[in-house]
């Protein structure tokens, strides 16, 4: 299935300037799926939203349509065709 | 005529300075965007000029930059260049510190990071491999974050022996191999721990910064957090030499490049205050190995000074004489091209300065 993973303005540099991450992800894909697979096609973006151990950073928000996947189950919520997925910055990393 | 490149890592962003004489400078934004960049260093090794910053994002994360045209343009690879691999149980926050291997490896670079731990690169400076024996000190789970975090941020390769190296944190203290990093022992004879109950512990200090001169690699000095000690056997033992310093407390220590025994440090009332004393700005300069200790102020603001200056905020250039550069928390930048005989601003409003280093770079 195809899923769209939405880009905040300082992590476009790192797919050429697009706003949005169109992906094929097999049909039971969970967004850690999905993050591997931006890890695979462009680890300079995949490593600004994961530690080193696939973990999202503390600053860093996912949403699954609208809901934050801290509210779900995290990084195996699950995912449905056409999907949309929105990286968001959290405001608490801003604070220095 | 001599060109100078001034890297100056702030808490929102590198910015590089280019001066002809030292005095006048042309003070520009690198491309980091908001990262605050607590290592900078400019590798001038092979004939290269390679810029390196350790940039922290408080929302993407830590990373490891480099640029081969002095900044212009800057890059880094698909790996991240500083991490921990898969089953240790730690990730990395920042990289506090980004050091040169010795004369006999060119291409060796260090990373001393943020949780405590020492990485090397093999290839410049662009990826880096832990340092398993000192990840795996025994004493590594006691080590306990001092107020700017559980950092390894002193990097000291022996300048003839590349299997020794000495390492300092906070807190932790200093830590030595002589088998190019396999096994690590304390080293803090002698170097007080005021926040322990026992004030002379083998491990534990708060040390803030060490510098030596090349030419005299056993003989290191060291600001400890509260107190400036010398060392004349590499490290074995440590001896007081505040002597006559206004205070004994502060962040950096500059070892002369090129003048065995000078050495600067930016004394701080402590433990308490941490603002410089008779709120002046001042750097002390010793020229005999710390027995006594002189003012160097000409230039520099002397009346309402509240500003602290980091320990990896003041450092040495390459040229001669020697020029000095010191940055506060503040954002004000002031360099001397007269090894700190007097000093003009580079910058004044910058934000809270992290780390500054300086060369010759034409």
């Amino acid at each position: 299935m195809r899923v769209v993973v939405w880009l905040p303005g300082p992590l476009r540099e790192y797919v050429g300037g697009a706003k949005q991450l169109p992906l094929d992800v097999t049909d039971d894909a969970v967004i850690r799926d999905v993050l591997d697979a931006v890890g695979r096609s462009h680890p300079l973006l995949e490593r600004r939203i994961r530690d080193e151990h696939g973990q999202i950073r503390e600053h860093v928000n996912v949403f699954v349509g609208t809901d934050n996947i801290k509210d779900l189950d995290r990084l195996e919520t699950r995912l449905h065709s056409g999907v949309e997925i929105t990286i968001l910055p959290a405001v608490s990393g801003g604070a220095r | 005529m001599t060109e100078y490149l001034l890297a100056i890592g702030t808490r929102k962003g590198l910015f590089l300075g280019h001066s002809t004489d030292r005095v006048s400078w042309e003070v520009e934004r690198a491309d980091l965007g908001m990262n605050s960049v607590s290592a900078v260093c400019i590798d001038t090794r092979r004939g290269r000029q390679r810029v390196l910053a350790g940039a922290t994002s408080g929302h993407w994360g830590p990373s490891v930059l480099y640029s081969d045209d002095l900044g212009k343009t800057w890059q880094e690879p698909d790996r991240a260049p500083v991490s921990f691999p898969e089953g240790s149980d730690a990730a990395l926050t920042r990289v506090w510190q980004l050091q040169p291997g010795g004369p006999a490896e060119p291409e060796v670079m260090w990373a001393g990071t943020e949780p405590s731990a020492l990485f090397r690169s093999e290839d410049g400076g662009v990826t880096y491999e832990l340092v398993r024996g000192l990840w795996e000190h025994p004493h590594r789970p006691t080590w306990q974050p001092g107020g700017g975090g559980q950092c390894l941020h002193t990097v000291l390769p022996h300048p003839r022996d590349g299997s020794r190296m000495t390492v300092a944190m906070s807190t932790g203290g200093v830590y030595q191999t002589t088998d190019g990093g396999q096994s690590w022992a304390p080293s803090n004879g002698g170097i007080v721990a005021l926040h322990n109950p026992d004030p002379y512990p083998e491990y534990g200090q708060c040390v803030h910064k060490i510098s030596r001169h090349p030419d005299e690699p056993d003989r290191m000095f060291l600001q400890n957090h509260g107190g400036v000690f010398r060392s004349d056997d590499g490290g074995g033992s440590w001896s007081p030499i505040g002597g006559d310093l206004p205070a004994d407390f502060g962040f950096p220590i500059v070892a002369h490049p090129r003048r065995p025994g000078s050495v600067f440090v930016f004394p701080l009332l402590g433990d308490f205050d941490r603002t410089p004393p008779e709120s002046r700005c001042r750097v002390f300069r010793t020229d005999n190995a710390g027995e006594t200790w002189q003012p160097l102020e000409k230039g520099l603001p002397q009346d309402g000074f509240q500003a602290a200056v980091m320990r990896d905020a003041m450092s040495a250039d390459d040229g001669d004489p020697t020029g000095l550069y010191l940055g506060t928390r503040s954002g004000a930048v002031f360099a001397s091209g007269d090894e700190g005989d007097s000093w003009h601003a580079v910058a004044l409003y910058l934000p809270d300065v992290l780390s500054i280093r300086a060369a010759v770079v034409g």
